[in-house]
């Protein structure tokens, strides 16, 4: 500040010792280049426009944290998980989306795409990608979460890997596209059928058995995502959006419905997406993601540089409707204090909480625990796990807890 | 300026059986749809160990993709072993993914033949049929898992 003000002053002296001069001189005063507290991209022409924008090349670190179970092998099948930790706000950007694919990315054609509606329907019909993008539109911002989300906190020791590594394959998006109801009604769907098996045009023809009250409900056969059309990743051209339902059943590169009786049993809704239960049996058709948080700042793998004031921020949501409230513990969940949230009217979506926090410099263990409009609260970790079999590693919702050490160290830890 | 319509426009166009029928790919436990052909075990592991064997090992023991063979008696261990004998409900739901989905690299690329074949080598491998019994659009459906009764279906929801 002190620099600055004395080189204002320089400024001005030299200034007034210049007027008499000629008006040329006065505009440019000689030294005057150095004397201005320009940095070196004030002093040069900037880049020209681009027609598709990126972000700076100073946040190249913020990318999506890839797991490749199959290595080299199958490199398209596993997760890109969302950077939860570097993120702020409600909406997901579309580059930094998390991705669950089963046999990579197929390069649809859209001209070529076809949606077929099927099975029990007085009218079987094709749909051109085209045809789609002719109906009225309906818009509605929602989180999408694969069910194998958080399975990495489910290992026996927690991982020090960021946030976004272990709980970031869910994302929030604002989708538009043509309610499915309206398509199911042109179709004319049939009283016997009870159920749908949804296709995509991806290697894996990916499938699964959606009862039909969802479609009639709130199910979007969904073509745009944050203003755009949706990327290959998330299904281009045609996706299926079943809000607040397994990302699974969001079947993305749609290319196929089936009125049918009943479900289908598609392997991934019988070997895959099904949740084991200490006696050995298994529960199937669990739908609905249940009511979540995580604290994505501070966070595993963070250091807090000081002792001083910092704000806890997180994202909560709840497959079953709106977030009532998140609540936040510094003391490993002894004691608990309401966050601020924001976007909580939206049904289905990501809700931003925030609480402010002075650190002492003490040991501290934080926790966040949200609870939606149903009163469904989340649980502590022990209480969900002794509700499955060991190797559970679907619709983990369970609370979590991040360390702070004395020395500012942020960790992974089971509380 | 006229904006009265609230009916959508109807865009579809009218599709035929035979159209559909190229389509329709999916096999329900009852085993609708289900093409002709047929393939036993013996026929099967020749189909195994050249398109499967590489990612699923040697006789369905896993590694790197999942493994298809063992684990019967496991689930409610601390150490449960889930694969095509021990964990899926329907045998249907084997031919129906390896159809669609198998090999990974090179999917739809077998014939009805040799996906019932395969199919067959992997129920033979779990022991569930013999290595002569031929899988067909009328065999398959009948074959009774392991785990068939293993699924409490969480559809209506409970009350949570």
């Amino acid at each position: 500040m002190d620099e600055k003000s004395d080189g204002r002053r320089r400024f001005l002296a030299q200034g007034a010792a210049l007027a008499g001069g000629t008006a040329f001189a006065a505009l440019s005063p000689p030294g005057a280049a150095q004397e201005i507290a320009g940095q070196p991209w004030e002093r040069v022409y900037g880049a020209p426009f681009t027609g598709y924008g990126q972000p700076s090349k100073f946040e190249a670190p913020v990318i999506r944290h890839i797991g490749r179970p199959y290595g080299d092998l199958a490199p398209g099948s596993g997760a890109a998980l969302s950077p939860i930790e570097s993120l702020e706000g409600i909406i997901t950007p579309s580059s930094l989306h998390n991705i669950r694919s089963h046999s990579g990315t197929p390069d649809i054609d859209p001209k070529e795409h076809r949606l077929l509606i099927h099975g029990l329907v007085a009218r079987p019909l094709m749909f051109t990608v085209d045809s789609l993008l002719s109906y009225p539109m309906t818009t509605r911002t929602h989180f999408i979460e694969c069910s194998g989300n958080s399975s990495r906190a489910t290992t026996p020791q927690p991982a020090q890997v960021p946030a976004g590594a272990i709980h970031g394959n869910a994302a929030c998006s604002e989708w538009t596209g043509v309610p499915l109801r309206v398509l199911l009604e042109e179709a004319g769907v049939d009283a016997s059928a009870k159920w749908l098996l949804a296709e995509g045009a991806d290697s894996a023809h990916m499938s699964r058995s959606i009862p039909i009250e969802k479609a009639f409900d709130d199910a979007l056969v969904a073509l745009y995502q944050n203003g755009e059309r949706l990327r290959p990743e998330q299904g281009y051209p045609v996706r299926l959006f079943l809000p607040g339902w397994e990302g699974n059943m969001s079947v993305k590169w749609l290319r196929r419905i089936k009125a049918t009786d009943g479900p289908t049993h598609t392997k991934d809704e019988t070997s895959k997406y099904t949740d084991p239960l200490p006696d050995g049996r298994s529960r199937q058709f669990t739908f609905e993601m249940g009511v979540k948080s995580v604290i994505t700042r501070p966070s595993s793998t963070m250091t807090l540089p000081r002792p001083g004031l910092y704000e806890i921020t997180g994202l909560a949501w709840s497959g079953a409707g709106r977030i009532q409230k998140v609540e936040v513990s510094t003391d490993g969940g002894a004691t608990w204090t309401a966050a601020t949230l924001l976007g909580e009217e939206r049904p289905k979506s990501f809700v931003r909480f925030r609480l402010p926090w002075e650190w002492s410099g003490k040991p501290a263990v934080l926790q966040s625990r949200a609870t939606d409009e149903k009163g469904r609260v989340q649980p502590p970790r022990k209480e969900w796990t002794a509700r499955y079999s060991p190797d559970m590693r679907y619709h983990n919702n369970s609370i979590v807890s991040w360390a702070v050490g004395a020395d500012g160290k942020v960790t992974h830890v089971y509380a | 300026m006229q904006t009265t319509s609230s009916k959508p426009p109807a865009l579809g166009t009218p599709v035929g059986a035979a159209e559909i029928a190229r389509w329709d790919i999916s096999i329900p436990p009852s085993g609708a749809g289900l093409p002709a052909g047929s393939g036993s075990a013996r026929q099967g592991q020749q189909v195994y160990e050249q398109k499967c064997l590489a990612c699923h090992g040697a006789k369905g023991a896993g590694k790197p993709a999942d493994a298809l063979a063992g684990g019967v008696g496991t689930l409610a261990s601390k150490t449960p072993v889930r694969t095509v004998g021990s964990y899926w409900p329907y045998a249907t739901t084997l031919f129906d993914y390896v159809r669609r989905a198998m090999p990974i690299n090179n999917p739809l690329s077998l014939t009805s033949d040799e996906v019932y074949a395969v199919t067959a080598y992997v129920l033979a491998l779990n022991g569930i049929i013999g290595e002569d019994a031929v899988m067909n659009a009328q065999s398959l459906p009948q074959v009774k898992m392991p785990n068939r009764d293993g699924f409490v279906s969480d559809w209506p929801p409970r009350e949570r």
